[in-house]
């Protein structure tokens, strides 16, 4: 199993740089993640990572692409509730390279 | 993400120069023990495996007669060498779909043939050796499974059955693939490939009925789980996650709306797709698609509905008949699949293709559109490998060609077809089917893409193609992401329903 050392802590991944345990996730490793996929973290970042999270607190899953819009439209304004605005933010797609930074599991399927 | 690049364009068309050993190696994450023994496969590479792996070929020699015609028949005619995408894009001769299925017709003829097992230099038979299993690995997980070359095979070989009693093998051994184990796990414990529990699934569909409310003035319901529906919408559950796949479910519901059906979809079989097929396992395949036998019964539906998702139609229409009791062919002791047939109407195709669905209302006159809502549209269509050749839909040979065709034309005044050799049953795999859509084999998906992206380039420089729709979750998911790689837009892709939802027009006016 593979792991990422920042600030002196270890924490365990899967092959892709997925944190294995949620719990483990914080700022740091959020940060440090954000690094190795070239996104530098700002406060719309952090904006996205944290709905996601609270999301998944509730659900057990990511939002849908059109949820996270919406939720993201609603809190900030019509014009960054698109997924342009959110593409911009995370070039490899809001779905994965967000929860990857957000310590989330990666959504699987056909997407 | 690894830096990718797209190979350029070839001058169309050539067989293209040979790179021995550019694919070497590559392959997508072994599956681990956790997610193999989930779905009762070993947890890792069993120590004999070498003794296991030829038994479960006999195995699967002396079950499918087909496996073992296929090991016999070819005479190495070539007439399928240049006929894959993958070995088109990679230009590795190792992926001329004769020449991966000559990594396993070897160990056949060692292990089961006379002269193989007496002479085996003579004839090209080969030890089965790590280092063997290793490229079966490697080089089945380079074949999507979308029989191109078989069209073109004289003694109508079907490599994609070769690539998955190899996969089967492997996951005998212990040896499967990650992505396609994992979203297995994933169907049975959640009830989807993507994992979306039933809560999460009420709160989007809730958020989608919001959303057509605000765009339409409309009240368009996505029921879920509601007996006595007449009709059990099953589709792939990236159309209730991703983009653009959640248009085309909108347009699903917009069709179902101005029909006036009662319809519903189902948190428990909330998937369509099924990965049992990829990895060449029946007991995988049957006990997936007995979910929504299982669903149907407890809501009583009388019609099953298949929404946009091109392996999914394949198992439906080509095995639900014998591996559920959905439409004819059900054993006479199979007591709930006779169970089922009882229940379902039979004045209806069961199943039934969405699209079919649409294009019969269509034609009966019960929908109206305003073609000029897709104007902004140039529109191509790209034909699903497991839809155009694996199934059929309409009640006329080649009705799974015509009837989407027919969808677009009737929502939309721009089309125009793509190159005639790279569409309808000879039409290229988009580059990440077969249980190949995961990050890991990016290189390889953008490298397989190549065939389809450059006929894509002729209808976007002689007519301004700017949509190109398609009927299937994996072709939606793939071109979002390999289409910039290109230089093309990512939202160039989208659903036929997608189209549809654009265009119909809803209530009185």
């Amino acid at each position: 199993m593979a792991t990422i050392e920042v600030g002196g802590k270890t924490y365990e991944t899967d092959e892709e740089g997925y944190l294995v345990n949620l719990s483990d996730w914080d700022a740091d490793v959020a940060n440090h993640i954000a690094t190795t996929e070239n996104i530098t973290m700002t406060d719309q970042h952090w904006e996205v990572i944290n709905f996601l999270r609270e999301y998944f607190e509730e659900y057990q899953i990511a939002p849908a692409v059109r949820v996270l819009t919406k939720a993201i439209g609603k809190k900030l304004g019509a014009d960054k509730g698109t997924s342009e605005y959110l593409y911009a933010l995370y070039p490899y797609g809001p779905g994965k390279q967000a929860c990857k930074i957000a310590g989330l599991p990666k959504p699987t399927g056909c997407v | 993400m690894a830096d990718v690049a797209a190979p350029p364009y070839r001058v169309i068309p050539i067989i293209p120069a040979l790179k021995p050993g550019a694919m070497e190696g590559v392959k997508p994450f072994i599956a681990g023990d956790k997610i193999n023994t989930a779905i009762g496969f070993p947890g890792e590479l069993v120590a004999d495996w070498h003794d296991k792996a030829i038994a479960k070929m006999g195995e699967l020699l002396a079950k499918y007669r087909s496996l073992k015609v296929y090991m016999d028949a070819c005479v190495h005619c070539g007439a399928c060498a240049d006929k894959c995408h993958y070995f088109i894009g990679t230009q590795d001769p190792k992926n001329m779909p004769v020449a991966r299925q000559d990594l396993m017709r070897s160990v056949y003829r060692r292990y089961f043939t006379l002269p193989g097992k007496l002479f085996p230099k003579l004839v090209g038979a080969r030890d089965l050796t790590r280092e063997v299993l290793d490229e079966w690995y490697s080089y089945f997980h380079q074949c999507s499974e979308c029989r191109r070359c078989s069209v073109f095979c004289p003694y109508g070989i079907d490599t994609a059955e070769v690539t998955m009693a190899a996969r089967e093998i492997l996951d005998a051994v212990g040896y499967g693939q990650k992505y396609s184990n994992e979203i297995i796990g994933k169907v049975h414990r959640i009830g989807n490939n993507l994992g979306l529990p039933g809560p999460a699934l009420r709160d989007t569909l809730e958020g989608l009925e919001e959303d057509v409310k605000d765009a339409t003035g409309i009240d368009v319901r996505f029921p879920i789980d509601v007996k006595g529906a007449d009709v059990l919408l099953i589709t792939p559950s990236a159309d209730f996650f991703a983009e653009p796949h959640i248009d085309s479910l909108v347009g699903y519901a917009k069709v179902f709306h101005a029909t006036g059906t009662s319809w519903t979809l189902s948190s428990m079989a909330s998937e369509a797709g099924n990965f049992g097929m990829f990895i060449g396992n029946y007991e995988q395949l049957r006990s997936i698609a007995l979910r929504i036998r299982e669903v149907a019964l407890e809501l009583g539906v009388k019609r099953i509905v298949v929404g946009e998702c091109g392996h999914a139609w394949r198992v439906a229409y080509s095995f639900w008949n014998t591996l559920t009791g959905v439409g004819d062919g059900a054993e006479a002791g199979d007591h709930f699949a006779q169970l089922l047939q009882k229940q379902l109407d039979h004045r209806y195709k069961q199943p039934t293709h969405i699209c079919e669905f649409t294009w019969d209302a269509i034609e009966r006159g019960l929908l109206r559109f305003d073609k000029s809502k897709n104007d902004r549209h140039i529109i191509t269509f790209h034909d699903s490998c497991n839809v155009a050749r694996g199934s059929r839909m309409g009640d006329f040979a080649g009705g799974q060609f015509e009837i989407p065709r027919n969808i677009i034309k009737a929502v939309a005044n721009n089309f125009y077809e793509m190159s005639p050799e790279t569409t309808r049953e000879q039409t290229f795999c988009c580059g990440g089917g077969g249980g190949l859509l995961t990050d890991d084999l990016i290189d390889l998906r953008v490298k397989g893409a190549l065939p389809r992206m450059e006929v894509l380039q002729q209808v976007v420089d002689e007519h301004g193609v700017n949509f190109m729709a398609t009927i299937c979750a994996i072709c939606k998911a793939q071109f979002t992401k390999v289409l910039p790689i290109y230089g093309f837009d990512r939202r160039l892709v989208g659903g036929v329903h997608q189209l549809v939802s654009n265009a119909i027009i809803l209530g009185d006016n």
